[in-house]
């Protein structure tokens, strides 16, 4: 039945017409190169300048990492040979070196262990939607660094062999400092991030001054501070380890750090829940145990994995004391001079920087995930 | 009041009592534990021998430095040593600041350049940079590019005024003669007069709407004015370039390869960081503020830099001196390369060689501590005065 408007027309089309595509130039591939590849000419000299050096960098580059490259070989003759390709054979060759130092051959399966079960329970504790992921973090926490020291340097009596710290080395030391970096630093750092919005002033002044004066230093000087004067400071006649140093000068560095971010969680927590917990009738500890710190460390997980991706970094730093890390163990390898050659430095050093950009930029993609989540859980 | 309840009143359960308890017991753990240590140092010193004063300070030093801002050779004192090594450090962290942050502010704009290949091309480079370490980085730049480069001979060369090879970086050495100030002289007049106009101009364009070429005034007073001065005092100023001779190079400005890879380390590393600050400041401006400019009839530009950085920057400056802070702190990588920074010949020869560890690292410490704490003063002060003001 014909509306009022329309009555007096000649023509009501009662079917509507074909969908048509939308116009070349807004939509498809097309648009989109006009939009984010040539939209002005300025826009237009850039792409085509970023395009040929792509075409005059990248093939070479790859050539030399997979076509040119020497897969394998017993010695660097091969490789001083081919010295437009890189050296595979070379990390090949030292690959156990590199992972394990000089520990002894037959006790690597200990480092191994270590590894699998820290993998294993670090996935649990970070992975969301896992159940009773604080039961991992306890795990992770407590029990694991004590596991990890006794299956690492071995017990008396119970047939692990001690392995003294001479020989640790490679990829595990890495693993090892940033993980003892984390697991002291985070109580020590909570601990500090409270004392520093503590009422007591005493307590308040005291972790100020720590944290400014460690966030004031380079590590570098911590380092060598633990390393020249933490053995002055013990009594006469104690002689610690020579990894203890290294490693509390690491603990307390990244405690500093880490007191800053769980600062900046407590002081994004609404004041209600704090005086929700004081009505409760809960005291100081258990109101921050069991409403303060939830919350407010929930809050920085991204910012601690962030602090833990520049302490992964900074590992690389403890050679100046005598640890054999990674990179360390990387530059022994190169003073091999059956393997001498052009190419081993950069094969190294290549394969070096895969090795902590794959660990670093994913926990970095972890980081903006949990990020992302915190966003939605926000908006919703 | 507390004799009618002495049950709750104990001053047990007062937590003004308890907290001066608590915090009375924490000082004297403390001052225990400190007293302990210090026993424990001074036996230990006297045990092997270490001296205790700072009588080191005026001793000579005795090793020779092949970089240094100040006179200085092995007959000097462990104190001069201490300077050479001070005015490295600063040395790098200056010019490394003065490189980084425009190479960061070009890679952040780059990252929100709305040219697809280009924000991308920036962001391999802000990952690859921030996710490996910088003593890779260095070792890298050091290693296996400075040292594997040609000799002084066959060195790489860009058009004879810079050159390249093992020995370091050959920049062109200005040479002053007399007359020089006055050349100078007519810079920093030259300066004052466009900082003059560019005043004299917002004044009148904030009375009667009237425009002046600023630029162009203050371009023609500043190349202009040392120009004319140049040729007035009979072309003063010239300049020596690095020319072979023997086996090595003679003439010009060496940049050792040591300062060479840790500056150039130091300043692509922190201009990741750097960018990805600005990329974030100029993010968190709303768009509506922009939107709003170009409405007003502002250019893009003139959008940019009336409206949008402005308020970036108040986001932007408190991470950036950390970052800035950061490279000053770095530098002190330069021990890994050989560099002749304050940790390289304070904290390791200057301790190695008198054995004065406390003295030696409480001086190192207290250098950085004071670089650190004056920054942030300074910084407190610029964002008092440039703080969002209440509304």
């Amino acid at each position: 039945m014909p509306t009022p408007a329309t009555a007096g027309a000649a023509y009501v089309r009662r079917a509507s017409g074909p969908i048509l595509p939308p116009p070349l130039l807004s939509r498809g591939a097309i648009a989109w190169t006009r939009a984010n590849l040539f939209s002005s000419p300025l826009s237009c000299a850039i792409t085509l300048a970023l395009v040929a050096f792509g075409l005059w960098a990248l093939p070479p580059l790859i050539a030399w990492a997979t076509t040119r490259a020497v897969w394998s070989a017993p010695d660097g003759a091969l490789c001083r040979a081919h010295q437009d390709g890189a050296c595979w054979a070379f990390i090949a060759h030292k690959l156990d070196y590199l992972r394990y130092g000089s520990y002894p051959i037959a006790e690597r399966w200990r480092v191994n262990a270590v590894e699998i079960v820290g993998a294993a329970l670090i996935g649990w504790m970070l992975w969301p939607g896992v159940p009773r992921r604080g039961l991992g973090a306890v795990l992770f926490f407590v029990s694991f660094p004590i596991f990890a020291f006794a299956l690492l340097h071995g017990v008396e009596g119970v047939g692990l062999p001690v392995v003294d710290t001479l020989l640790w080395g490679g990829v595990f030391v890495s693993l090892a400092t940033a993980l003892v970096g984390i697991v002291f630093s985070l109580p020590l750092g909570v601990l500090l991030a409270l004392g520093r919005r503590s009422g007591l002033p005493i307590v308040r002044a005291m972790s100020v001054v720590f944290i400014e004066f460690v966030r004031g230093v380079p590590f570098i000087t911590v380092l060598y501070m633990a390393n020249n004067m933490l053995p002055l400071f013990l009594p006469p006649g104690w002689v610690p380890d020579r990894f203890i140093p290294p490693l509390v000068g690491t603990a307390l560095f990244s405690a500093a750090y880490l007191a800053e971010e769980v600062r900046g969680g407590l002081q994004s927590l609404d004041k209600g829940q704090y005086e929700g917990a004081m009505a409760l009738g809960l005291g100081y500890w258990r109101m921050t145990r069991l409403v303060v710190l939830p919350q407010a460390l929930t809050r920085v997980i991204p910012g601690i994995v962030n602090i833990f991706i520049g302490l992964f970094k900074d590992t690389t730093l403890v050679a100046i004391v005598a640890m054999v890390d990674f990179l360390a163990a990387m530059d022994n390898a190169f003073k091999d001079t059956t393997w001498g050659g052009p190419t081993i430095l950069p094969t190294g050093y290549f394969f070096a920087a895969l090795f902590y950009f794959v660990f670093c930029y994913g926990m970095s993609r972890y980081s903006a995930a949990m990020e992302r989540r915190r966003a939605v859980g926000r908006a919703g | 009041m507390a004799a009618q309840q002495p049950s709750r009143s104990s001053l047990a359960n007062d937590p003004r009592v308890r907290g001066i308890f608590y915090q009375v017991l924490l000082a004297a753990a403390l001052v225990a534990l400190v007293a302990m240590g210090w026993r424990n140092v001074v036996a230990n010193m006297q045990a092997r021998g270490i001296p205790m004063g700072f009588g080191f300070w005026d001793e000579t030093a005795g090793f020779n430095i092949n970089q240094s801002l100040i006179d200085y050779s092995a007959l000097s004192t462990y104190g001069r040593a201490f300077w050479v090594g001070l005015l490295n450090t600063l040395l790098v962290g200056a010019i490394g600041i003065a490189l980084a942050t425009p190479l960061g502010f070009a890679v952040g704009v780059a990252r929100l350049s709305p040219n697809w290949i280009l924000s991308k091309v920036a962001l391999v480079y802000v990952e690859l940079m921030r996710n490996t370490p910088l003593l890779l980085q260095l070792a890298f730049w050091y290693n296996a590019v400075l040292k594997t480069l040609p000799g002084p001979r066959q060195s790489l060369s860009l058009g004879g005024v810079v050159l390249l090879n093992n020995r370091g970086l050959f920049l062109p050495r200005p040479l002053f003669g007399a007359g020089s100030l006055v050349v100078v002289a007519a810079l920093a007049l030259a300066l004052l007069g466009a900082l003059a106009f560019r005043w004299w101009a917002r004044r009148r364009q904030a009375l009667s709407g009237e425009r002046a070429p600023v630029a162009l005034v203050a371009l023609l007073l500043v190349v202009g004015l040392p120009t004319l001065a140049y040729f007035a005092a009979g072309e003063p100023i010239g300049f020596s370039f690095a020319r072979p001779s023997g086996f090595n190079l003679s003439g010009g400005l060496q940049l050792y390869p040591e300062f060479a890879a840790l500056t150039f380390g130091l300043v692509t590393y922190t201009a990741g960081f750097i960018a990805e600050i600005v990329r974030a400041g100029v993010l968190s401006v709303p768009k509506g503020q922009s939107e709003a400019a170009m409405a007003l009839g502002l250019h893009r530009s003139q959008t940019m830099k009336l409206v949008v950085v402005p308020q970036a920057l108040r986001l932007i400056v408190p991470p950036l001196t950390s970052q800035y802070l950061n490279i000053v702190k770095n530098s002190s990588l330069a021990v890994f390369i050989g560099y002749p920074d304050l940790v390289l010949i304070f904290a390791g020869t200057v301790l190695n060689q008198t054995h004065a560890a406390v003295q030696v690292m409480a001086i190192t410490m207290a250098v950085y501590l004071a670089i650190s704490l004056s920054v942030s003063f300074a910084l407190n002060w610029f964002n008092a005065r440039d703080a969002l003001k209440g509304r």
